[in-house]
């Protein structure tokens, strides 16, 4: 026993230092496999708060740009109003049935919040978006967020007042997507070379495909409504050893002077879920 | 001021130079990470136990781990810097008694070459080690080195600006005194 004490006694700093390796490396294990530390939740309102506080000042400057943008999406969703539509067919008249207007609420799958850019890094191989809204306005861990160009990432983990998104731009991100003109799926991942470009794959070569085509996301990823810009391609690499392209696509976000994100919240999403995994269960 | 205020004004300056400056460099290759929070272990004083000197540097890895949600990278590779640090002192100092002669290492207190490659080993040794981690989790060999070898040099460019800006005058402190 005295022997241990004097071991103890001698090695101390090193067996110190190995304490701390070891909480150190449990911490980054245990991260990296359910994208969750509770002790993030206390950690991320302080570093939140920061951020905040730095992107007052940074937001200034990009005023401009962000302006620019949201004239834009204004434009687009302007496209989209019904009274636009113009009926020259004179025997279909456009019914507005009330009662439906109601009930339409319940069904609407989907609803979005906007949401403060607050942190964002571009330049690690695995990049994270901070966004100003928590679980205290509504906020969950796995709903999809959006800026006004394009897909953005996926909410990871949820405090009181802050959120943090997985970016698109994080090795461990995959989104389902298909192709706008022809409708082939594939998935999208990021290699970590280029925050400008992410790769698609699984297109088979049967696949319609040129340069600039649009790519958007699929009806089968439940994070995000169909349609939605994830970018357009830019190269187009023909492995002849397989039967699928690998896809160079230039990211429709740009990750460099995102501002304001929406964060999707799909209803049914846990429905679909419990689903599809007791499903898996039973045929397993 | 006392030196304990001067290294927690230190602490909160290099985390906000780290986090706020030199991550919103804009990307310029997937290689370069511009590294320089970890110069505060670096200018730590030479009189600190070494159990305080493993366990600041645990802190202080793990504080700038909240801002990059990274649990564990950075606090890693600090501890391993910060428990080395005296062996790499002990091997640098020139003569005996130096360490008591001076409050911390520096170009003053150590000379040019020794205090030179007390940063290098520290650094490659600091980088090597948290790309090591990275590399665990995906990357190359390629990726390893590639990295390492790109991020020691610009942090080491880094490390000779700040120095040359803030150039710190250590005073020669004798028994008498």
């Amino acid at each position: 026993m005295r022997n241990i004490f004097l071991f103890i006694g001698r090695y101390f700093n090193f067996l110190f230092f190995l304490v701390m390796q070891i909480i150190a490396l449990s911490f980054l294990v245990r991260y990296n496999k359910f994208h969750q530390a509770i002790f993030m939740n206390a950690a991320s309102e302080i570093t939140g708060r920061l951020n905040a506080r730095y992107n007052g000042i940074a937001y200034y400057f990009q005023l401009k740009p962000t302006n620019d943008l949201l004239v834009k999406e204004n434009e687009q969703l302007h496209q989209l109003l019904k009274q636009n539509g113009g009926f020259t067919d004179s025997s279909k008249k456009m019914i507005i049935d009330t009662a439906l207007i109601d009930s339409a609420k319940k069904i609407q799958k989907y609803y979005f919040m906007s949401a403060k850019v607050v942190g964002i890094t571009t330049n690690f191989q695995t990049n994270f978006i901070t966004l100003h809204r928590g679980s205290a306005q509504g906020v969950k861990p796995n709903m999809g967020v959006v800026s006004a160009q394009g897909i953005a990432g996926t909410i990871v983990n949820v405090s009181r007042n802050f959120s943090v998104a997985m970016s698109l731009l994080h090795l461990q991100y995959k989104v389902v997507v298909k192709l706008k003109n022809s409708g082939e799926r594939g998935t999208v991942e990021w290699d970590g070379k280029s925050p400008l470009y992410v790769t698609l794959k699984d297109i088979p070569k049967s696949a319609k495909i040129n340069k600039g085509d649009s790519v958007v996301t699929s009806e089968t990823s439940s994070l995000f409504p169909s349609d939605f810009m994830v970018g357009t391609v830019s190269e187009i690499i023909d492995d002849k050893s397989s039967n699928f392209y690998t896809i160079k696509l230039k990211t429709a976000t740009n990750f460099f002077n995102v501002e304001y994100v929406y964060i999707i919240a799909n209803n049914q999403y846990d429905e679909q879920k419990n689903l599809e995994d007791s499903t898996h269960k039973k045929f397993q | 001021m006392s030196e304990l205020l001067k290294n927690i004004i230190r602490f909160a300056l290099f985390i906000l130079v780290q986090v706020f400056v030199l991550y919103k460099i804009p990307p310029l290759h997937r290689f370069i990470t511009p590294y320089l929070y970890f110069l505060f272990i670096l200018w730590l004083p030479f009189n600190l136990p070494r159990f305080w000197l493993t366990f600041i540097g645990f802190i202080f890895g793990l504080t700038l781990d909240y801002f990059t949600y990274t649990p564990g990278l950075h606090a890693a590779a600090c501890t391993l810097i910060a428990y080395v640090r005296p062996f790499v002192v002990n091997r640098m100092i020139s003569q005996e008694g130096l360490e008591k002669n001076y409050a911390s290492p520096s170009i003053v207190s150590m000379g040019w070459a020794p205090y030179a490659i007390y940063v290098f080993v520290l650094t490659l040794l600091h980088h090597s080690y948290l790309v090591f981690l990275e590399w665990m989790s995906f990357g190359t060999f390629w990726f390893f080195l590639g990295k390492v070898t790109a991020t020691t040099a610009v942090s080491l460019l880094l490390i000779l600006v700040t120095e040359l800006l803030f150039f710190r005058k250590e005073k020669f402190r004798t028994n008498t005194a």
